[in-house]
């Protein structure tokens, strides 16, 4: 906004607005400065990376760790197993979602009160629990250190079910009733109006999703002990045991698989917000 | 209680080619305990200008004088005004009682005083028995009421209110402006009151400042205003149902546009050179007056008749006469009123 | 009668998926936990029997499951009010209308881009002795980050462990705050303004209570995030350092950590998992009835 629009109350002038960009400049170092260090040792040789102070200047820079990070860790299955464990696992969620918050907005059936209180009820499970069991029932049925084993439990949440349901609510019953009158089965009408118009809230919730199961730890742990079905997450803890004197392979590591992220987050900004601040405030 | 003074205040918004000024060079002139009503259509700069007395915005050029004080430089704090907002901006998480303390609390002044004073404030406007609920669980009315007393507890010198009124219903409305002609009666303070309703303004103020495009248009009383429009655009924002304002050469010469209340003009028998005819489109019985609608040479026209009077029916053509004393003259091109 | 039963079928189709998932995936293994719970297995989770209902109260007792609660409780504490604390520090800070404040925005939201992972592995290296910037520019101030390194330190492992987490979690309560303090309505502050109230009294008066209901919420993820942080530990300390005790193993390291005492044992894991299910229902319910009556809710 030009200053000219800024009220009394609103606007900084003098002194006080060189403070606040001081104190933004701080903050921002602070926050960054981990990144920063970890990155700039990320382009050193194993023995820049160890000498310091020198290790944290932008001089005798190499591409040379990142290039050995990533064969020697095989970055690129590492990558390619997250990507698809995410995608799949973010249209699984979206798809089950759909389907029950619509029976839960728009159909009417006997204990659906009950039904929808077990939904949410899950969420009160905590991970450790279903996690221990998960693995055997996993196991059982041969689908260890398989993709299928990996993505289909991370599928089970009423997270999506309860957001999508919410926006659903908020369709006009007019509109309901009007595509019924225009002979709209359940179907065609979840497909040609509910789902487009709830499109924001789906982008959001996709994108959580995806990012959550990206930055899955425990689980995929747990079920992969292969190097062929490998996320990334674990790979890089992997990394973490090389030798000392290569510590800096783990920067390297880091910083490779951070970029897809960030360029992600940069590109969805707002409906990661949108993600993140749905439920936590109000309208 | 204090004098305002607006002098070739400006505000401009925007820079370039897109500045555009909210308020336009206006200079004004507010007695001490006046009932001063901008009124005016959305977006004419009447809540800019009252931002500005209050001290929420800054003007682009001008100067603001308090009581004779200079206080362009001055917080609100320190000009001794109180503003009720059109949303009435309670504190929801506060009771009645926290909310109207409020001010006393940021001066410092004590418990018991505070609670004393607030109790005072309070009761004046029949809030008493509310005074430990919360914002929301009052009705619309009372809400109002609340940010008034929280107003009034300061004994300010300027009270500003922008819109109070727009948020409650018809006879909530009413009932309110006789309490704010009253409380204006009871208190110190000069009121700045912003409007967008005529009505409010021709009964509550004491003086009216009539605005459009960010420029005054007329200040007066409302009688005044009522009496002697300074523009087409006054003359037909004041009054219900508002003036006539006929094209220019319809009665009398082509520079000239001619302006008559529909309580001036009269349905006539016979016709003449000094009558119009009026094709009648719509007659409205109110019970104790009619009102005809009609088209004069594609103008559209209403009159108001005594209900004793016999109404004409729709589709007939009447003759009315407009008596040379009633008539408003206005400068066919700007719009002014011409004296004779 | 006949009308509720209407979309019964459709509804019973379009639910099915999630049925089957949640069924399967979450409460199957509530149940067959609680069971294994007063289970004793061997090493790969079979041939269990039955050792009694007490069991629960033996891994309640023990001095493991005591410690890992507490350590889990003391990440709680560190982590919660700092993360809130500074989450809404720095959404003030950047809430102004400056120029570039965008910059600062998004800055101040990147840590949303790390996983835990990620997260751990940065402070990993930045806390290591010998490779961490940290500690060989600052040991000179403070002496314990060099030797043995703060993570190697048993004062000192927890709190550094609990401060990657903080950092982490920098991004996610900015964005939160941010949106909460931008659904503030502009009038209440011009309205304390025009009564003369400062910035300070400003903040109290209006920011802090509507922000209440925004930060009962971020209390309660940090505090599940806490209960359930196990990737940190494991890329951090795995638990140790043993001669200090095992300060940094929390609950959820201690079901399922390769160095924890009880890995591999089926039934002891089933039953602390199934205690902590129920210490984080009470919690729960704490935090909402407790803080929901000084929580206000604008309508």
């Amino acid at each position: 906004m030009p200053t000219s629009q800024i009220s009394t109350l609103e606007r900084t002038s003098g002194w006080a607005k060189f403070g606040r960009y001081s104190l933004l400049t701080l903050i921002a170092v602070i926050v960054l400065l981990p990144v920063y260090a970890v990155v700039m040792q990320a382009f050193k040789t194993g023995a820049g990376a160890m000498d310091h102070p020198r290790s944290l200047l932008p001089v005798d820079l190499t591409t040379e760790t990142i290039r050995v990070a990533w064969t020697k860790g095989d970055m690129g299955t590492l990558m390619r197993n997250s990507l698809v464990m995410s995608v799949l696992v973010t249209i699984g969620v979206l798809a089950t979602s759909l389907l029950s918050a619509y029976a839960f907005a728009f159909l009417e059936f006997p204990f659906k009160r009950t039904l929808f209180a077990l939904f949410l009820a899950t969420m009160l499970v905590p991970a450790e629990v279903t996690i221990l069991i998960n693995k055997r029932t996993i196991d059982s049925f041969g689908w260890k250190n398989s993709m299928t084993g990996l993505t289909v439990p991370l599928m089970a949440t009423a997270l999506g079910t309860f957001l999508i349901r919410q926006v659903f609510l908020q369709v006009p019953s007019e509109l309901r009733e009007a595509a019924a009158l225009d002979g709209l089965g359940h179907g065609r009408f979840l497909y040609e109006v509910a789902a487009p118009l709830s499109r924001p809230t789906l982008g959001a919730l996709g994108l959580l999703s995806f990012l959550t199961t990206w930055n899955q730890y425990l689980w995929p742990q747990t079920i992969i002990d292969d190097t062929e079905h490998r996320t990334l997450q674990i790979g890089l803890s992997r990394l973490s045991n090389a030798d000392i004197n290569r510590l800096n392979l783990v920067t390297a590591g880091t910083v490779i698989a951070a970029i897809p992220i960030v360029i992600l987050l940069i590109v969805f900004q707002r409906q990661l917000v949108r993600g993140l601040t749905a439920g936590a405030v109000k309208g | 209680m204090a004098r305002v003074q607006l002098d070739g205040i400006t505000k401009t918004f925007g820079s370039g080619a897109t500045a555009v000024n909210a308020v336009d060079n206006v200079s004004l002139d507010i007695d001490h305990h006046a009932f001063m009503v901008l009124l005016g259509p959305s977006g004419c700069g009447k809540s800019t200008l009252l931002r500005i007395v209050a001290g929420l915005d800054d003007p682009t050029a001008g100067e603001v004088r308090i009581g004779d004080k200079l206080v362009n430089d001055v917080l609100p704090k320190g000009r001794d005004v109180a503003m009720v907002f059109q949303s009435y901006a309670l504190y929801p998480h506060k009771t009645v009682a926290a909310n109207i303390e409020f001010p006393l609390k940021v001066r410092g002044v004590d418990k018991a005083e505070r609670r004393s004073q607030a109790l005072a404030a309070a009761t004046s406007l029949g809030l008493e028995k509310l005074m430990d609920r919360r914002p929301g669980e009052l009705s619309g009315g009372q809400r109002q009421r609340v940010a008034l007393a929280r107003a009034i507890v300061r004994q300010p010198a300027v009270f500003c209110m922008d819109e109070p009124l727009s948020n409650l219903d018809a006879k909530l409305r009413t009932e309110t402006r006789a309490e704010l002609v009253d409380l204006h009666r009871r208190l110190d303070s000069t009121f700045i009151y912003v409007t967008h309703d005529q009505v409010e303004a021709m009964t509550m103020a004491t003086s009216i400042a009539v605005m459009c495009d960010g420029k005054i248009l007329q200040t007066g009383t409302p009688e005044q205003i009522y009496a002697r429009p300074a523009t087409v655009f006054v003359a037909q924002f004041i009054g219900t149902p508002p003036m006539n304002v006929l094209p220019a050469g319809v009665l009398e010469g082509e520079s000239v546009r001619v302006g008559f209340r529909p309580e001036d003009a009269r349905i006539v028998a016979d016709s003449s050179d000094d009558t119009l005819p009026m094709d009648v489109r719509l007659v409205e019985q109110l019970g104790h007056e009619t009102l005809v609608f009609g088209d004069v040479q594609g103008a559209k026209v209403v009159v108001r008749q005594p209900a004793s009077s016999s109404a004409p029916a729709i589709s007939d053509t009447v003759s009315i006469s407009v008596p040379l004393g009633a008539r408003h003259r206005f400068n066919a091109d700007s719009g002014e009123r011409i004296e004779r | 009668m006949k009308r509720r039963w209407r979309d019964a079928p459709t509804a019973l189709m379009m639910l099915a998926p999630s049925l089957a998932l949640l069924g399967l995936f979450v409460f199957y293994p509530l149940v067959r936990a609680i069971w294994l719970g007063q289970q004793a297995c061997d090493n790969t989770g079979n041939a269990c029997h039955s050792v009694g209902w007490s069991q629960y109260i033996d891994v309640y007792r023990s001095n493991e499951f005591q410690n890992a609660l507490g350590n889990t409780f003391t990440f709680a504490a560190i982590t919660v009010p700092l993360g809130i604390i500074l989450g809404v520090g720095l959404a003030i800070v950047a809430d102004k209308h400056l120029r570039g404040i965008g910059v600062f925005r998004t800055i101040f939201s990147s840590t949303i881009a790390s996983s835990v992972a990620v997260a751990s592995l940065i402070w990993f290296v930045l806390l290591n002795p010998q490779l961490g910037a940290l500690a060989n520019v600052f040991d000179g101030i403070f002496p314990v980050l060099k030797r043995p390194g703060l993570l190697n330190d048993g004062g000192t492992a927890l709190p550094a462990v609990a401060l990657s987490s903080v950092w982490a979690g920098l991004g996610f309560t900015f964005v939160i705050v941010t949106a909460a303090l931008q659904s503030i309505p502009r009038d209440l502050y011009e309205s304390a303004f025009v009564d003369g109230a400062g910035s300070w009294r400003r903040f109290t008066n209006v920011t802090l209570p509507m922000l209440s209901p925004t930060l009962l919420f971020i209390g309660v993820v940090i505090t599940a995030r806490a209960f359930q942080a196990y990737g940190e530990v494991d890329l951090l300390t795995q638990g140790g350092p043993n001669a200090a005790g095992r300060p940094t193993e929390t609950i959820a390291y201690f079901i399922y950590g390769k160095t924890s005492r009880i890995s591999n044992q089926l039934g002891l894991q089933s039953a602390s998992a199934v205690l902590l299910f129920i210490i984080l229902l009470v919690l729960s319910f704490i935090q909402f009835r407790v803080l929901e009556r000084r929580v206000h809710y604008a309508n």
